[in-house]
């Protein structure tokens, strides 16, 4: 019978309550008394010389209490960087300065320009109408290879370049690298763009700033997935607020995918006007304005080789990319495309020389940064792709030459030539596990079923390995991180037994409310219904670092194991003195400790009053009371693996694809609620689906962003995605944090879009329609237009 | 939005009067307008919502068999009280957006729109149907002026589309993959006299015939009779979503696919 409580339960989410009910608490439900509300005058070309933001007849306006320009943040810092990327010369990146509101130049479409806070968002909308613009239009820096021409306009002009770092990795293998491909038996060579995606979540981007005058303290409610991460950033770097004094809120926040990682202008903005305006301000992004202002993922044009031996084993792989920036370097965009991408250059392979050199460049855009998975799906894509390229060539099983130059189960810990060393795996397994799920044996029936109705039927499959749980920090700071990234929990035990736990993890759809209690239900034998998560508040939680890179349950859930192990260290004492018996003897089972081999037992809830009425207490041992703080910092990454497959049927006709099966096959590590999991793969590969056939921004060459809604911007629907086949039995724990979990967040958004492309090459190249490569996303109009390269 | 006033008149008389003000503006299901009065790009003084007025809902069969449907019916109530009717044209109505837009969106708001990319034009173009206005009665042959233009007077009502019933007809759609409007859709009708063939999503001059499809068809209504035939894409749309060369090959493509699946 499966658990019903505890690890590797699934149990519902307790937190769908409320959000299915319509009773979350999200930042724009929080409204607060005499709140004014502002409206951002946001650029609406691309590149342009700022000569007058004039705001005397606007100011004039009904309702209007005051407008900020630029010059109003003159005094005060601009939004920074979060890492310090290092180029191939040991210069450091290009780090140009980021003002809250534009100062002498707009950047991209959607730059504030001026914020007018008035009674009503109405009024400030007249207001801002009324607001004289002179902008003297530049020419428009949006083609990456073209900006790092000598002669192209400059998005900086005081860093002179558009170059925002060089990077080589790693540097000192290049020249065996290049010998390597120079000697190979077969080269594999792709150029290939991982399109520009906006993340959009369901909830836009809304920040309330409030400040009191009898205190002199700030407090923001924002949509974010770190509040304390902000509130560092946001206080120590723009507003100059310690810690003590600035109180930062994310509650229920509806999705997040990366893009509310970062501090943003608008938070900075909303918290300042508060004090400047002696008035609460709120802002909520339009979708208009989300689609202008979040930041974007992925947008990488990369060329890859991969070398392989007369045996078909790989030798060397070489590439180069381009990877935008946009216009500002958003919070952690240079670690996306160097330590994000780079590090997992080796994927599920023994390729034992590798070479990867990105070249960050500005351009006339809305910053790009970590969208769900960052730099991992980059450097899937390009493994996955180019390895299914080579087995093409050869003529050879695609499985079969991923199978021969995986990294073998005897080889763990195994060093990558790319820094990290995986602690575990088993890439055969989880193949396997995939060969039986996506039922490949019946896809030649099911094959010659589509052709039947005129259709192309293809299948791709692709392994995909990421590296998440981030991460240790003294690695991190190393490589140019300007935060540690350990993670905190303070678990405090009520006198009645029930637990609150404070995370330093941020719940925005995860499930953690469910999960967490899951696991210390399972450590003190309690019922989950006693124990309560609290998180998003930096006035009630511990300093912690949030959520992304799949890292709640293995940094997170890890320092809440380590503060019950203390809670239960110090139990054990309580209950030991309870029952006049030694510490060592005490065991706990079932919500009660027993004296190992006899039948004398005391209640949880015995110990926990024990503590908080210590009448019957060993006051000189111990203190008083039950509540404990841990904060983990991992000492590796983890490395959740697998092996996905895709099954597309493809109208030769019209270039439609739709995909009919998807099945994945994950290696998470030991598994918690695996409802949960399952929950987060399908999300994942929805997302990754999207991107491979419809997601795509686009910008024209003057730097408009042509897909600004969703009129233009595909997001996939439940139609387009079929019932998936997913599978996480597989399961080798992780080495090295005390719960043996990978992290499960990331990965179906790594893993899906190689297997979508895979297949629909599949379904051409097998039907005759001899093409090498189509980008995403591989929209109906592109399928047909290649089909028509090939005919011609 | 800009301020503006709201009237809801209860007859088609009311609202006559109410739209002969300044800057007065019909509202349908609001499912175009809102949006754009939102974005600020429109600025009527007053909204004259249609809704009400109970001559303009419904769907009934009028005395010479064609069937009628008020100005103001929703896509919603098309697809389920025209499905016996006209079930092409019922059809074309369940496959407008989503639910939402299905409940709010009129037909009369789609005609008067008469968006290049909307699925309504071409079932009136198709059926030769007749538009019924406050005023008049315009030819669907008349009343297609180009993308967003028709034969409409400043405040002229879309009162009653009147659609000839078909011995067979169909309409497909083939959707651009973001709006899910017709990236290009064709429907093709089958009648006594002849057939008719339109297309919507593909052409920069919006809704059109396709003339020669039609000459073809009105001999022998099948799938053959289109070999050999392809539209030009002289005059069609390119954009992010399809160049006009696959817009015209999507038009023969479709063209054939409805006549197969004509009913
Ligand atoms: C998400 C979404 C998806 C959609 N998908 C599709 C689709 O797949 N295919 C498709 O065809 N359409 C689609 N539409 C458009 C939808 O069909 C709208 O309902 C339609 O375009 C406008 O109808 P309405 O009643 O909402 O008109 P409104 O938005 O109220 O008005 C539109 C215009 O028509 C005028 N008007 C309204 N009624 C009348 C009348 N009776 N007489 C004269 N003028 C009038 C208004 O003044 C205004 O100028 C979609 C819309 C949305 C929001």
């Amino acid at each position: 019978m499966p658990k019903d409580h505890g690890i590797g339960a699934s149990i519902k989410r307790r937190e769908d309550v409320r959000f299915l009910t319509g009773a979350g608490n999200y930042t724009d439900d929080i409204n607060i008394r005499c709140q004014a509300y502002v409206y951002f005058l946001r650029s609406d070309v691309a590149h342009g010389k700022l000569n007058k933001v004039d705001t005397s007849a606007a100011s004039k306006m009904p309702g209007v209490v005051r407008i900020f320009t630029g010059a109003d943040f003159a005094a005060v810092g601009g939004i920074p960087c979060g890492w310090q990327v290092t180029d191939r010369h040991g210069e450091p990146m290009k780090e140009p300065a980021h003002p809250v509101l534009a100062q002498g130049k707009v950047r991209h479409v959607g730059d504030p320009i001026a914020a007018v806070v008035a009674d009503t968002l109405e009024q400030a909308r007249d207001a801002a109408e009324a607001i004289e613009l002179d902008i003297q239009e530049l020419p428009a820096v949006v083609n990456m290879k073209a900006a790092v021409q000598s002669g192209s306009a400059l998005v900086h002009d005081d860093i002179g370049t558009n170059l925002c770092y060089d990077w080589g990795f790693v540097e000192e293998n290049k020249a065996a690298v290049d010998e390597a491909i120079k000697n190979a038996a077969h080269v594999t060579t792709l150029e290939l763009v991982n399109n520009r995606l906006v993340a959009n979540p369901m909830e836009p981007r809304v920040c309330v700033g409030d400040y009191s005058r009898a205190t002199d303290d700030h407090t923001l409610y924002t949509t974010s997935q770190n509040p304390h991460v902000i509130r560092l950033l946001m206080g120590a770097f723009v507003l100059g607020i310690p810690e003590h004094k600035l109180r930062v809120v994310a509650p229920d926040v509806g999705g997040g995918f990366g893009t509310k990682i970062f501090h943003y202008a608008e938070e900075a903005f909303c918290t300042f006007a508060a004090k400047a305006c002696n008035r609460p301000v709120k802002w909520t992004a339009s979708r208009s304005e989300a689609f202008m202002s979040d930041a974007h993922g992925r947008d990488h044009v990369t060329k890859i080789e991969l070398a392989l031996d007369k045996d078909n084993n790989f030798t060397a792989i070489r590439t180069e990319t381009y990877a935008n920036m946009g216009a500002y370097l958003s919070t952690f965009a240079p670690s996306v495309p160097t330590w994000l991408h780079g590090t997992l250059m080796a994927g599920n392979y023994r390729t034992p020389l590798i070479y990867v050199n990105v070249k960050a460049v500005f351009t006339n855009t809305v910053p790009v940064d970590a969208y769900r998975g960052a730099g991992r799906p980059e450097a899937t894509y390009q493994i996955e792709r180019v390895v299914d390229k080579a087995a093409r060539e050869l003529g050879v099983d695609p499985i079969a030459l991923r199978r021969q130059n995986f990294i073998k189960p005897d080889q763990y810990p195994y060093q990558t030539p790319v820094a990290v060393a995986y602690d575990t795996g088993n890439y055969d397994a989880t193949m396997d596990k995939l060969i039986e799920i996506a039922d490949l044996a019946g896809f030649e029936k099911r094959k010659k079923a589509s052709a039947a109705k005129g259709l192309l039927r293809g299948l791709g499959v692709n392994c995909y390995i990421e590296a998440c749980g981030i991460a240790p920090s003294n690695l991190v700071g190393q490589l140019g991180a300007r935060a540690g990234l350990y993670e905190s929990a303070t678990v405090r035990v009520n006198a009645t037994g029930g637990i609150v736990v404070m995370t330093g993890s941020h719940s925005h759809g995860q499930g953690h409310e469910t999960a967490f209690p899951q696991v210390i239900s399972e450590m003190l034998g309690i019922d989950e219904s006693m124990i309560e998560i609290v998180h998003g508040d930096t006035s009630k939680v511990p300093m912690g670092m949030g959520t992304y890179g799949s890292r709640s349950l293995a940094v997170g859930g890890s320092a809440m194991v380590r503060a019950t192990e203390k809670i239960l260290r110090k139990a054990k004492k309580i209950a030991a003195h309870l029952m006049e018996a030694s510490d060592g003897d005490i065991e706990v089972k079932d919500g009660r400790f027993h004296v190992a081999g006899t039948d004398k037992s005391v209640a949880w809830g015995d110990v926990t009053l024990a503590a908080y009425v210590p009448h019957n207490y060993p006051l000189e041992d111990i203190e008083p009371g039950l509540e404990e703080t841990a904060f983990y910092d991992p000492s590796n990454f983890t490395y959740p693996a697998g092996a996905y497959a895709c099954e597309v049927e493809l109208d030769p006709e019209t270039g439609r694809v739709t995909i009919e099966r998807f099945a994945a096959a994950d290696d998470f590590g030991n598994v918690v609620n695996p409802m949960i999991v399952a929950g987060q793969v399908h999300g994942g590969i929805a997302q990754g689906v999207g991107q491979a056939l419809m997601e795509g921004a686009v910008y024209d060459d003057n730097g408009q962003l042509l897909t600004g809604s969703y009129m233009d911007y595909a997001m996939p629907r439940a139609t387009d995605v079929p019932f998936y086949q997913v599978d996480h039995s597989c399961v080798t724990p992780c080495t090295h944090n005390p719960l043996g979990v990978k992290g499960c967040g990331e990965a179906g958004a790594i893993g899906s879009p190689p297997a979508v492309v895979n297949a629909v090459l599949d379904a051409l190249n097998s039907g005759g329609i001899k093409i090498d490569h189509i980008d995403m996303p591989v929209s109906p109009s592109r399928v047909w237009a290649a089909i028509q390269k090939a005919k011609a | 939005m800009y301020n503006f006033d709201f009237v809801k008149p209860k007859t088609l008389a009311e609202a006559a009067a109410a739209m002969a003000g300044d800057e007065a503006q019909a509202l349908g299901g609001g499912q175009t307008l809102i949006p754009s009065l939102k974005a600020r790009l429109a600025s009527p003084t007053t909204l004259v919502s249609l809704g009400g007025i109970k001559e303009m809902v419904g769907v009934c069969t009028g005395d010479d068999g064609s069937t009628c449907i008020g100005g103001a019916t929703t896509h919603g109530a098309v697809a389920k009280d025209a499905a016996k009717l006209y079930p092409a044209l019922a059809k074309l109505a369940a496959g407008i957006g989503d639910p939402a837009v299905r409940n709010r969106g009129t037909i009369g708001g789609s005609l008067a729109n008469n968006d290049p990319a909307a699925c309504y034009p071409s079932a009136a173009l198709a059926s030769g149907a007749t538009i019924v206005t406050n005023t008049r009665k315009i030819a669907a042959d008349d009343y297609f002026q180009g993308m967003f233009t028709t034969a409409l007077d400043a405040g002229e009502i879309v009162t009653e589309v009147r659609f000839p019933v078909p011995e067979k007809a169909a309409y497909i759609k083939f959707e651009q993959p973001a709006s899910r409007f017709a990236l290009t859709g064709v429907f093709v009708a089958k009648y006594k006299d002849g057939v008719r063939v339109a297309v919507t999503g593909a052409s920069e001059g919006g809704v059109f015939r396709w003339k020669e499809a039609e000459a073809a068809l009105s001999k022998d209504f099948s799938a053959k009779a289109l070999a050999g035939l392809s539209a030009s894409a002289d005059g069609m749309i390119t954009d992010l979503h399809g160049t006009a060369a696959y817009r015209a090959h999507l038009v023969g493509v479709l063209t054939r696919r409805a006549v197969e699946a004509a009913a």
